[in-house]
């Protein structure tokens, strides 16, 4: 089973998270200003990598935390963890 | 009755002591505790046990384990039996009762084997070629079809039977209990590991109870049982018998599934490492007739005559491509039977101790097996010569296969092709990372190789886990009596000879001419003749025919089994009940439903429930006598509300408290008309939007105090509000310093609403001040009641001057007697959800998940209005995207019916001309239909394509029959300027 | 070739079916081709057998990195229906199931479809209420369903908890009776023969690396048997399709996630229609050989894999049981996964693309199988004409910028939320 190390709580089965998605682009800070096209790629496109992948979860069933993870889509393996500034992230 | 092929013996699993009587196909049987259904039938001479599943050819029993593709049966009382267990592997106990399954009237006679006359047509793949004129005939020749198929029949009653789940974490597992996992797991268990112990079997020792061996000085079974005795005895080790693997999962979780004397438990253990001593299952040869009862694999007679004391025949041929079988040969004759000849594929016949007066014959073949209910004779060819030996039981052994399974779930990269074994073994002795592959199921072939590596994967496994270090389990000394044979087979396993059919895949009757009339047609991937002739799609899941298959299309194609592969294998192991799956939350503890704490009061005053969410709420009240309908009961509640006064539990509505420094800018950002700006005291109607521009929840906006906020959710969205708000508040802008708190569940809330609202309230709080003044329309103020902490607030669903009033859960019931109590010389009744319903159409209030179901956007229902300022929130710039901007889109309407009567169906959609049954283009449809006390007339909101006001459409339900001309109006019937409700 | 019909068999029979003519051949690229069609799933190979009958183009190569069905076509759980709400998924998959009527016929491939009818169950009021808003949807537009009442239900389907108490007690629900299975592999096979007989070349084993283009128009793809050229290509490659459009640099709105589903060991015949059950998306079927199909929701998170984890498997077997009580003691026999390439509106992509000459059919989540011929006929369309048939028109790829969205459900782009 998935597990998921929660920098909160330690590891725990996936099914205590919700899964929040595609984690590579963030909000544009005044979509104002976006065009369409730079807002569809914000809403719709994704990477949808086989491998290393940036997402969201929420650990629902624990301390409600929002978290972004890097997990290869392939092996499964949590690559590396952190809150909202991650950037490359912390090694899980 | 006597057991005529039960025999004395040393050592064996059974208990003498202990008869115990069972019933098989209506006849009554004795055998002994420790028995299994099919020891127990073979010991009293009964070997045709089931028929097959295409040509309902009778077959009996092959194997003594997990691999059985013929003998399976349904056990218990009919329609509460359990359906396709195989005899090998159901333990006696007294009362059993068993039947065989695909056949009619009986087993001997069963008529279904007329349909062998034509086998010949009957090929692999035959459907996809005819049945196909003409063309409204499929659907009968189907019938036919489905009613020669299945095997068993299903359960129909509801089954009562007990099933657990245990979640569990150990350092090391060790899957099967034979020498090499009894080895790793004392191994392991020494260095202070917490390790689980597994096997499928009742009894542990794996391949050593079928063998002839002494091991440090013991018999094999003393061995077993004092190694067990160590290893029970450490508080870190759990033994586990008649407990499946079924499957590897991810991150080290496993899949268990054991069966015990009070029902199944499903484990799910996470192992941070283990040991898979998995053995080696022998396969049978491929030759004519090779499915007649009395034809079984060697190394299972092994087992029935040394585990079971139960001889299968009085005078046994062997068939073999390897020396493994030669012990059962040694073993049969210890036992008291004949061996009528050794049929050996190969050119040389190992020189094997106490069998020189057995005959021997090499290069020589079993072309035919004569007794279609059971064995009687072989026909076997020696060169060109061929010669019919009797006998009634026909061993056979066409090597052994590795148990990999469990390795290859998740990927086949870790399986390479051994010409030794004839089969697939793992790459290295961890081909996995943190699963170490030891023993037979490693390619290890003698005892003592078995033995050295379940100790070195123990060590390994325990240094991994970083275990301190103890004195290493010596290498036991290993006396094979008369010689240890090795397993290693001739890379044949198939007889070209002989007119009979020669199965591959005794379960589905896969024979070796569908595997080569695949191969002509094309169908060559692996994978193209497994789905093609169904090699290995039987419940036995090709345990015994897979390599065969492989071999022969590997032959057949001029190819190496490595390149035509194997299929993917897939969890699970074995097959495991639904039951066992879905453990005690199946049916009542499914999705476990929520009630408000005034749920108690409602069940004791008629209330009639449905669902909202995972909530229960009242739907409307039957009040006893009155035998009233739900429409009737409904209209009467929300007249009494737009007459006199109501009162509704809405304690299910989300509520979610919001604070901080920054919690009005928060909530600006969150909704489309700037609630953050809500005055003190103030409540403002809110709507949130999807990042996509729909919409997505509504709900009040409450400011209790300085920078600390209340909002509501709608019932259903509470959950999914509040993560959207958390994720937005974390991820989005964390540099808000905003605090958001659930507390749904903490607050009973009782809506108050009719003209005499305020009267009623008085009554009940008299020390406060509720004057129009004083609690204007959406205000709010903090208030004692009964001395708890009370929430007053003045909003309305219903349209009339309406009040909802929060006290802590615990005081709900406290609030909602209080209530009536002070209602009653007003005429107070409850309301439910339909009256509520009725009453909020009426005012055009809208519904999330009716009328607002994530594609609609503000403008589309009429609230573009609320949009405020400039700045950003959720959703505003999707919201401009040409498609949601575009005239033409449906939007919010009014209807009333056109004659004032005929009620507006449910689900209706919207047409132009009246239904006749000719399809019409939708110009929308009825989201929300209701009636009208006021107007007296049956009302609907809507979502259309429609210009005008006045205009005239048909709302046509087909489905049902019912349709009714309505008028397009605004979507308010009700007190449109709100004079009631701030009143 | 040989034509398949009942005489056929008995001649073969008669002859040992010694003589029976590939039904697959295994053919090596050419060096050029009017169209390849990247992909021998279900969809690939019906568009390559619609080109080549209906339009005449028969230099078509059909390539796939694996063997030919061995991708969604071969994992789905069989299920053909047109019972959309949307009125672009109901006329495309009636469309489909227009074509599945007779396609046994049209192809001389058994497919063995079978309609059996499929029921979806409601469990209250409310739930009524939205089987009728589609049904209604459905009717008015000629596509027929009718509703059932419990007792209809629970006489064709007799081992339903019909009780009032049960824990998603039944109220009602809906039948489309046209809608049934297929069986599945079938399908492919069928495609491929009749295409292979028409000149379609089918070459597995040959995984695409490269899309060449010239001047900002297709000219082949480079693949791991060498160069092919072409002068258009289509991508019909459910999941593998992200990193096919990658190779001209478009990113497509969407996800592969995985889907899976499972099969008790099989029983006499004790479920004669297809029975979904919204409230936690299950379905279940009995297939020709007894077998019990049983499938549920998604994994839940992307997974380029096909390999699912157990939860997902033990929460649709709770729902199982909960509404059929009495198959406990049945034992799940295989599980497996299939990749689906989930779009962000949950509907799928029939589309021109940026790039001259290449055609894409992808996203279509949950729902390819029910629509191959369809999607087969419309995407030889496409190809041929290079313009949009009218049944794509809501499908192309430029809605995500409009936000003109195809949604069944309403769950915005959050594709493991759809069903």
């Amino acid at each position: 089973m998935l597990r998921i190390p929660c920098p909160y709580c330690g590891e725990r089965n996936y099914t205590e998270f919700t899964y929040g998605g595609d984690a590579n682009q963030a909000r544009p800070a005044n979509p104002a200003t976006v065009s369409d096209t730079e807002w569809e790629a914000f809403l719709y496109r994704r990477g949808n990598p086989a491998g290393e992948h940036i997402e969201y979860w929420q650990h629902s069933f624990g301390c409600r935390q929002w978290l972004k993870v890097v997990r290869d889509t392939v092996t499964h393996d949590i690559v590396s963890m952190g809150g909202h500034g991650m950037e490359g992230g912390e090694k899980a | 009755m006597t057991q005529p092929n039960r025999i004395a013996w040393d050592g064996l699993q059974i208990d003498r002591r202990r008869a115990l009587s069972f019933r098989f196909n209506g006849k009554t049987y004795q055998g002994y505790e420790g028995d299994t259904l099919a020891s127990a039938l073979l010991a009293n001479g009964v070997h045709l046990v089931g028929r097959s599943f295409k040509y309902h050819r009778p077959r009996g029993i092959l194997s003594a384990g997990v691999e059985e593709p013929n003998a399976l049966v349904e056990l218990g009382r009919e329609g509460a039996h359990q359906p396709n267990l195989r005899a090998t592997e159901i333990p006696l106990f007294d009362g059993l009762e068993a039947r065989s399954q695909n056949c009619w009237p009986s087993l001997k006679w069963d008529l279904g084997a007329a349909v062998q006359l034509a086998s010949p047509m009957l090929t692999a793949g035959f459907y996809y070629k005819t049945f196909m004129q003409p063309s409204w005939a499929w659907r009968h020749y189907e019938k036919v079809i489905r009613k020669a198929a299945g095997l068993g029949k299903a359960p129909t009653v509801r089954d009562e039977a007990r099933y657990d789940k245990r979640h569990q974490y150990c350092d090391l597992l060790v899957v099967g209990a034979g020498p090499a996992g009894l080895m790793a797991a004392t191994s392991a268990a020494r260095r202070s590991a917490r390790v689980i112990l597994v096997d499928e079997r009742r009894e542990l020792g794996g391949m050593l109870l079928e063998e002839s061996v002494h091991i440090a000085g013991q018999t094999a079974k003393q061995w077993v049982q004092q190694t067990l005795a160590e290893l029970e005895a450490l508080e870190t080790v759990t033994v586990l018998p008649r407990t499946t693997v079924f499957g590897r999962y991810r991150h080290g979780k496993f899949g268990l599934v054991q069966h015990t004397e009070q029902g199944q438990v499903l484990h799910s253990v996470h192992a941070r490492r283990a040991v898979m001593a998995t053995g080696a299952i022998e396969r049978p040869m491929v030759f004519s007739d090779n499915d007649r009862p009395g034809v079984m694999l060697a190394g299972a007679i092994r087992r029935y005559i040394r585990c079971y004391g139960v001889v299968p025949g009085r005078r046994a041929a062997i068939f073999t491509n390897n020396d493994s079988a030669y012990e059962t040969a040694r073993c049969l004759r210890e036992a008291g039977a004949e061996v009528a000849a050794i049929v050996d594929l190969r050119e040389r016949a190992p020189s094997v101790a106490g069998l020189d007066d057995v005959e021997i014959l090499t290069q020589a073949e079993v072309v035919g097996v004569q007794g279609s209910q059971h064995v009687k004779a072989v026909e076997i060819e020696v060169g060109s010569k061929r010669r019919r030996i009797a006998c009634d039981l026909l061993c056979v052994s066409g090597g052994w296969t590795p148990t990999i399974h469990l390795l290859a779930h998740g990927g086949k990269d870790t399986l390479a092709y051994d010409a030794a074994w004839g089969a697939f073994i793992p790459t290295c002795s961890e081909p996995v990372p943190g699963i170490h592959a030891t023993g037979a199921c490693n390619g290890a072939q003698s005892l003592v190789n078995i033995l050295a590596q379940g100790i070195a994967a123990g060590e390994a496994a325990a240094e991994a886990l970083g275990c301190e270090a103890a004195t290493p389990v010596a290498l036991p000394e290993v006396q094979h009596r008369g010689g240890e044979l090795s397993p290693s087979a001739a890379p044949v396993c198939e007889v070209r000879g002989g007119r009979g059919k020669k199965f591959v895949d005794l379960q589905d009757d896969v024979t070796v001419r569908d595997l080569e009339l695949a191969l002509r047609e094309g169908y060559r991937s692996i994978e193209h003749v497994k789905r093609y002739t169904t090699l290995g799609m039987g419940t036995d899941q090709g345990r015994t025919s897979n390599i065969n298959g492989m071999r022969i299309v590997a032959e057949r194609l001029g190819k190496r089994i490595d390149e035509v592969g194997t299929t993917t294998f897939r969890p699970p192991f074995t097959p495991v009940s639904l039951g066992a799956l879905a453990g005690r939350e199946s049916d009542r503890r499914l999705d476990v439903l929520r009630r408000s704490p005034i749920h108690d009061w409602h069940v004791r005053n008629g209330a009639v429930f449905m669902p909202s969410g995972l909530w229960l709420r009242p739907q409307y009240y039957r009040r006893p006598g009155h035998g009233e309908t739900l429409t009737e009961a409904a209209r009467k509640e929300a007249a009494n509300v737009r007459d006199k006064v109501g009162i509704a539990d809405v304690s299910t509505l989300g509520k979610i408290e919001v604070q901080g420094r920054d919690a009005a800018e928060f909530l600006n950002r969150l909704y489309i008309n700037r609630c953050g700006n809500v005055g003190l005291h103030k409540a403002r109607y809110g709507v949130m939007l999807r990042e996509d521009g729909f919409v997505f929840d509504d709900g009040t906006v409450v400011k209790l105090a300085d920078n600390r906020y209340l909002i509501s959710t709608t019932t259903v969205n509470a959950g999914a509000v509040l993560s959207h708000m958390e994720f937005h508040q974390q991820m989005v802008w964390p540099e808000l310093s905003v605090h958001i708190e659930p507390v749904t569940e903490q607050w009973a809330v009782v809506a108050l609403a009719g003209p005499a609202s305020r009267e009623v309230l008085a009554r009940l709080m008299p020390e406060e001040d509720v004057s129009n003044q004083a609690l204007p329309f959406l205000g709010y103020r903090e208030v004692c009641f009964q001395g708890v902490t009370t929430r007053l607030f003045r909003i309305s669903f219903s349209g009339e001057l309406a009040y909802e009033i929060a006290v802590p859960a615990d005081h709900g019931l406290t609030l909602w007697e209080a209530l009536l109590e002070a209602g009653e010389p007003f005429g107070i009744m409850p309301y439910g959800l339909e009256a509520m319903d009725y009453l909020r159409i009426e005012k055009g209030h809208l519904i999330i998940g009716t009328d607002i179901d994530g594609r609609v956007t503000p403008h589309d229902i009429g609230l573009g209005g609320m949009i405020r300022g400039d700045d950003d929130f959720i959703g505003r710039r999707s919201l401009q995207r040409p498609a949601l901007t575009e005239e033409g889109r449906p939007r919010l309407v009014g209807f009333v019916s056109a004659d004032g009567e005929t009620p507006i169906p449910a689900s209706a959609q919207l047409v132009a001309e009246r239904w006749t049954g000719t399809p019409q283009d939708s110009l929308g449809r009825i989201t929300s239909p209701g009636f009208s006390p006021v107007l007296d007339c049956p009302i609907a909101l809507g979502l259309a394509e429609v210009e005008a006001e006045g205009g005239s459409l048909y709302a046509v339900s087909p489905l049902t029959g019912e349709q009714a001309e309505v008028t397009v109006t605004r979507p308010v019937f009700h007190d449109p300027k709100g004079e009631r409700l701030r009143g | 070739m040989t034509r398949y019909s009942v005489f056929s068999l008995v001649r073969h029979a008669l002859r040992g079916h010694r003589h029976w003519p590939q039904a697959l051949p295994d053919v090596s690229p050419s060096e050029r081709y009017d169209v390849v069609i990247v992909g021998a799933g279900g969809h690939g190979l019906a568009a390559a057998y619609y080109l080549a009958r209906k339009h005449g183009i028969t230099n078509v190569a059909v390539i796939d990195k694996g063997w030919l069905g061995g991708g969604n076509v071969a994992r789905n759980t069989t299920i053909v229906r047109s019972n959309y709400f949307h009125p672009a998924r109901r006329a495309f998959t009636e469309h489909a199931l227009k074509l599945w009527e007779g396609l046994s016929q049209e192809l001389n491939y058994n497919v063995m479809f079978s309609q059996r009818g499929i029921i979806n169950l409601a469990h209250s009021s409310g739930q009524i209420d939205e089987l009728a808003r589609r049904g209604n949807a459905m009717s008015v537009s000629g596509v027929v369903t009718e509703l059932l009442s419990v007792e209809q239900i629970r006489e064709r389907v007799p081992l339903l908890d019909t009780s009032p108490d049960a824990r998603f007690p039944i109220k009602g629900g809906m039948i489309q009776h046209r809608a049934g299975t297929a069986r599945h592999d079938a399908v492919a096979w069928g495609y491929a023969r009749a295409a292979a007989k028409l000149g379609v070349h089918i070459i597995q084993n040959c995984e695409v690396t490269g899309i060449a283009r010239s001047n900002g128009k297709v000219v082949g793809v480079e693949t791991s048997r060498g160069k092919i050229g072409a002068a258009r290509v289509a991508l019909a490659a459910a999941g593998g399709s992200s990193r096919l459009a990658e190779m001209v640099g478009l990113r497509l709105p969407l996800e592969n996630h995985l889907l899976q589903a499972c099969v008790t060991e099989p029983v006499k015949p004790v479920l004669d229609s297809v029975v979904t059950h919204g409230v936690h998306n299950f379905y279940i079927s009995q297939t020709d050989k007894g077998e019990l199909v049983l499938g549920g929701d998604l994994d839940g998170y992307n997974n380029s894999t096909s390999v699912g984890d157990l939860p997902p498997l033990e929460a649709m077997v709770r729902t199982c049981l909960t509404l059929f009580p009495s198959l406990g003691q049945l034992r799940l026999m295989r599980s497996w996964g299939g990749v689906v390439d989930m779009s962000m509106d949950g509907s799928p992509i029939l589309s021109k693309t940026s790039v001259d000459g290449l055609y894409i059919n992808a996203g279509w989540c949950y729902g390819g199988f029910k629509a191959t011929p369809a999607a087969g006929d419309v995407l030889a369309e496409l190809i041929a004409t290079d313009r949009t048939p009218e049944l794509a028109k809501p499908f192309t790829l430029d809605r995500f910028a409009s936000g003109r969205v195809v949604a069944e459900e309403g769950h915005g782009p959050r594709p493991w939320m759809y069903h």
